[in-house]
């Protein structure tokens, strides 16, 4: 089958690999209808994630038809459409108990180095390095489902391909931050990044009860969109110094809760953006803070902050005090999918989540490099490349 | 610069590795070679007993001592292993544990495996066949993802 690799720093080509197989019992097969491209896969392809083999199969988002279901398998069957959750959970260890499915114990096949570098291994995602477990990505013709009860969904009738596709990873990951935040009735929240996990983060503080929330990006067509179809406000950050546009747009008290939605590359128009840069060009720092020092700093007294976007190391220069003076609440998780998912289909059948509006570009597998690219220079509006194999 | 990236993950492991090679310092004989510890989402009837571990610890049979205790805080049965005879320095200095001959490794791999066939029925494999080929970066990261069942925490 065709399947987009990772060949190389900043290389991605299509080539013909070996069809999956079932390997365990509770796996299933699904032929991919339809895949994107998220803004983390930008770490690895640029080399920011150093646990990629020449050959490696990415893409993690994704809704496909069951093709073929193992002897455990129990809640699917060939041709169901179902949705996966891009982190695979068995289910059943503690944290999948405690809805914490992206910290499962079982399904990262190669937990040493997880725990190298942070103490305890995350559980597997598909096509995300070999730290996270080294399953092969989505953005092929095929790909193997392992726990398929735990972490495929089907899609209901009434919702459409491509924008069932986001609630295998954007819509739950936003969601996510804006629930474990604790956003509740009354809160004003600012939200970092106008991508699609940012207007998620930002739809779903709405919809928890959130007063205002306010989102932050630079580029005008997302900011736009982000208006239209999310209906926050908006903080061109390259026209105006954020912190003192939040702190008077909340009374002079700062955002209850600061969603991060940026990740370990984030782009700033200060000179700490250029010294970021050559410290992570350097190796003496593997992540860009950026946005998460914009949103410590700007977050009300004992408010909480949220660490959505995806970073894989060491920061520098991050702003400790912050945190102890003002008494905040800094947390971050990759996200817990499983326990979302079906109360998203849900919404998104009522009407109340969006997400088509995302998709401004489809391709095939054979363009998906070339859409990778446009993805990354954020080129002809680029918010998500969709990806269909079989275009 | 960016092929400076693979050393990363490579330098990360091989502390851990070295850290782990190190003696621990303490007056204990066994130190250095403490029990090697799961926390299994079962019950403890469910686990087993010292005398009955779960599978694939039983192959080990007089080999290993046994340990098996509820988890405080409702949060299962914690499952420790030993072997009975400690291996050598030289069996669990670092070019050992790199090439996989600590027989401890093999411990480990076992408890993760009986904590996954008691918790979610089965021990996750990776995907196969590969799709990716040689390369003086891949290879090493590839001997870590081999070795990696066999190191760190659970």
């Amino acid at each position: 089958m065709k399947a987009l690799c990772w060949e190389g720093v900043n290389k991605l080509s299509v080539e013909n690999v070996p069809d999956p197989e079932l390997r365990n019992d509770q796996d299933m097969i699904v032929r991919l209808v339809a895949g994107t491209t998220c803004g983390s896969d930008l770490h690895l392809i640029g080399g920011y994630i150093p646990a990629m083999r020449a050959g490696d199969v990415i893409g993690h988002e994704f809704i496909g038809e069951v093709v073929e279901t193992g002897p455990g398998v129990r809640r699917h069957k060939v041709g169901d459409r179902v949705v996966v959750c891009s982190f695979v959970g068995c289910g059943r260890c503690w944290y999948c108990a405690n809805d914490l499915w992206s910290l499962c114990d079982n399904t990262n096949t190669n937990p040493g180095i997880g725990q190298a570098l942070f103490g305890y291994e995350t559980g597997g995602i598909f096509g995300y390095s070999h730290a996270m477990g080294g399953l092969r990505g989505s953005h092929a013709e095929y790909v193997r489902v392992p726990f398929a009860d735990y972490g495929a969904f089907p899609v209901p009738e009434g919702i459409d391909d491509t924008s069932a596709l986001f609630v295998s990873d954007s819509v739950p990951t936003g969601w996510m931050g804006a629930d474990l935040a604790g956003v509740k009735p009354g809160d004003v929240v600012a939200v970092w990044g106008c991508g699609a996990v940012g207007q998620m983060a930002a739809r779903a503080a709405m919809l928890l009860g959130a007063e205002r929330v306010i989102s932050i990006d630079r580029i005008p067509e997302r900011l736009a969109m982000t208006e239209q179809h999310v209906g926050s406000e908006t903080i061109d950050y390259t026209s105006t110094d954020v912190a003192a546009e939040l702190r008077e747009r909340t009374g002079g008290r700062g955002p209850d809760v600061c969603i991060e939605a940026v990740g370990m590359e984030a782009h700033s128009d200060g000179p700490m953006h250029l010294y970021d840069q050559a410290k992570q060009q350097l190796r003496l720092q593997t992540d860009r803070p950026t946005a998460v020092r914009q949103a410590i700093h700007a977050c009300r007294k004992a408010g909480t902050v949220f660490v959505l976007g995806v970073f894989a190391g060491a920061v520098d220069k991050f702003p400790l005090g912050a945190v102890i003076n003002k008494g905040l609440t800094l947390r971050g998780a990759q996200q817990h999918g499983q326990r979302y998912i079906p109360m998203l289909l849900e919404r998104m059948a009522a009407g109340e989540l969006k997400t088509s509006h995302l998709a401004t570009h489809t391709v095939s597998l054979e363009e998906a490099p070339k859409a990778y690219d446009m993805f990354k220079r954020k080129t002809d509006g680029c918010v998500r490349a969709v990806i269909r194999p079989g275009a | 610069m960016k092929k400076a990236l693979w050393a990363l993950p490579v330098v990360a492991a091989g502390v851990a590795v070295a850290r782990k090679a190190l003696p621990a310092g303490r007056a204990d004989d066994r130190a250095g070679d403490r029990w090697l510890t799961v926390t299994i989402n079962r019950s403890p009837a469910e686990v087993g007993s010292a005398g009955k571990p779960p599978a694939p610890l039983d192959r080990f049979g007089e080999d290993i001592d046994v340990r098996v205790r509820p988890a405080p805080g409702d949060r299962g049965t914690e499952l420790a292993v030993r072997l009975k005879e400690p291996p050598s320095a030289l069996a669990s200095s670092a070019p050992a544990r790199l090439a996989g001959e600590d027989p401890r490794q093999e411990v480990r791999l076992a408890l993760r495996e009986a904590k996954a066939l008691l918790e979610a029925g089965e021990v996750m494999l990776p995907d196969s066949p590969p799709t990716t080929h040689a390369t003086p970066g891949g290879k090493a990261l590839g001997l870590l993802a081999r070795r990696s069942g066999g190191e760190g925490v659970l």
